[in-house]
């Protein structure tokens, strides 16, 4: 069994304390906090996610493998997918490659997202850690 | 009551033009007694970034999908979503949503299945309404339940089950609205990750490949009259028709502009889609970008 860095295990625990609309009032505010790009990165040079349903733009930086660091950059009127990617970059972003490659695939349904989401939905999310990992591995 | 239509003049060259609302129509009559907007979106959240004020959110998968069965809500469940909503028989419902209206016409077409008689779409949708920088409110609405009746759902008319497909095979028209892409059959997924939703990938024998973005503009806008006859040009008005998609939300948008912007009498959605054809064992199926012939048929 793989653990969960803290910052990522206490997102699923906030998520599992919450029920129904509540926790896509929680996604929401997830989807709000999603960083703005830093300045010397454009969003052109990111790597696209097609397999996400709305454009989502990703950037994968493990030049120091102990610090990773990600950003992340989706539209407003996808917060659905901010909110995914919020939680990833909340999660994740300053870990080593190792504990990022250490993620189960499937951390996302410990959210209980299923029900409120829609499974459709929720493929965006594996298809943006599978991504990260990915690009960790390459 | 029903609300007097939208007499925007773009609409006139419609089959139906009271199934559309313009944004300045929308904007001018919202609190009209009897005119209820309903926001129905692919991105689960987008209602609640801030929505137009009044509207109501249904989501197609939570309110309008039976939780179990793959199957729609039934009579019960639905006079009890509307009653919820403070939807009644006669409310004349202004359906809108994101990405052209793609899901608003998915929920469109489900009133529809339950005989609702006036259900419109907001001309471009939530797009449209954002680009004009119109009002929108973040609080929900708070609605009386309503004395909606049960109704039976009547499939027949507008929706395609697997057997009507096979039966409909070298009859008439189908046209299969997914990407070019998922038409011929190519992988469109990384190669990391399973062909997901369906073993095969190709298209129902003798569908014609129309995507059904082509009927939106733009601006999400649907496309005029002259260029829809354009794009549909393959089927006409004498024609029973059958769309797909994946599964079956694209193919109401399709649905809606055949039946009320080009007025086919005879038009389903397959909502089993190819996420039902495409893991049926034994249907035919054509790969690459002909439509292909049907099986055992003459040439």
């Amino acid at each position: 069994m793989t653990e969960l860095p803290d910052s990522l295990a206490e997102i699923v625990d906030d998520f599992a304390a919450v029920d129904g609309s509540d926790k896509l009032q929680l996604l929401l505010e997830f989807s709000r906090e999603l960083a703005p790009l830093p300045a010397e990165l454009e969003q052109d040079a990111m790597e696209p996610v097609p397999e996400c349903q709305s454009p989502l733009f990703l950037s994968v930086d493990d030049s120091d493998p102990d610090h990773v660091r990600l950003h992340f950059s989706a539209p407003a009127e996808a917060p659905t997918t901010r909110g995914f990617a919020s939680i990833l970059h909340q999660g994740l972003d300053g870990h080593s490659a190792a504990t990022i490659l250490g993620i189960p695939d499937d951390f996302y349904s410990a959210l209980g997202l299923a029900d409120a989401v829609s499974p459709l939905r929720l493929r965006g999310m594996s298809a943006m850690l599978a991504r990260i990992k990915r690009h960790l591995r390459g | 009551m029903p609300v007097a239509p939208d007499p925007t003049q773009s609409f006139a060259e419609y089959a139906n033009p009271g199934r559309l609302v313009s944004t300045e129509w929308l904007s001018a009559n919202l609190g009209t007694p009897g005119l209820k907007v309903v926001e129905s979106d692919e991105d689960v959240l987008l209602y609640d970034v801030g929505h137009i004020p009044g509207a109501v959110k249904v989501d197609w998968h939570l309110d309008l999908n039976d939780p179990v069965t793959r199957d729609y809500i039934n009579g019960e469940q639905f006079a009890d979503l509307m009653s919820r909503k403070g939807i009644s028989r006669d409310d004349t419902v202004v359906i809108y949503g994101d990405k052209s209206n793609w899901w608003a016409a998915y929920a469109l077409w489900v009133f529809t299945l339950f005989g609702h008689e006036d259900v419109r779409l907001l001309d471009g949708g939530r797009d449209a309404w954002i680009a004009e920088n119109r009002d929108t409110a973040f609080d929900v609405p708070e609605t009386s339940p309503t004395d909606y009746p049960v109704v039976e759902r009547n499939d027949a008319p507008i929706r395609a089950f697997k057997d009507d497909v096979l039966d409909h095979l070298g009859k008439g028209p189908l046209i299969d609205v997914r990407s070019p892409q998922e038409y011929t059959g190519e992988r469109t997924h990384m190669p990391d990750y399973p062909e997901e939703g369906a073993l095969r990938g190709g298209h129902i024998p003798s569908a014609l490949s129309i995507p059904w973005a082509k009927a939106a503009a733009p601006d999400s806008r649907f496309r005029s009259r002259g260029e829809l006859n354009e794009i549909y040009g393959g089927v006409s008005a004498d024609d029973d028709i059958v769309a797909y998609c994946r599964i079956g939300e694209r193919s109401s948008h399709t649905w809606f502009v055949l039946t009320h912007l080009l007025g086919y009498p005879t038009v389903r959605n397959y909502d089993g889609s190819w996420t039902e054809w495409g893991n049926m064992v034994r249907v035919p199926i054509v790969r690459g970008e002909e439509p292909g012939d049907v099986p055992g048929a003459s040439s």
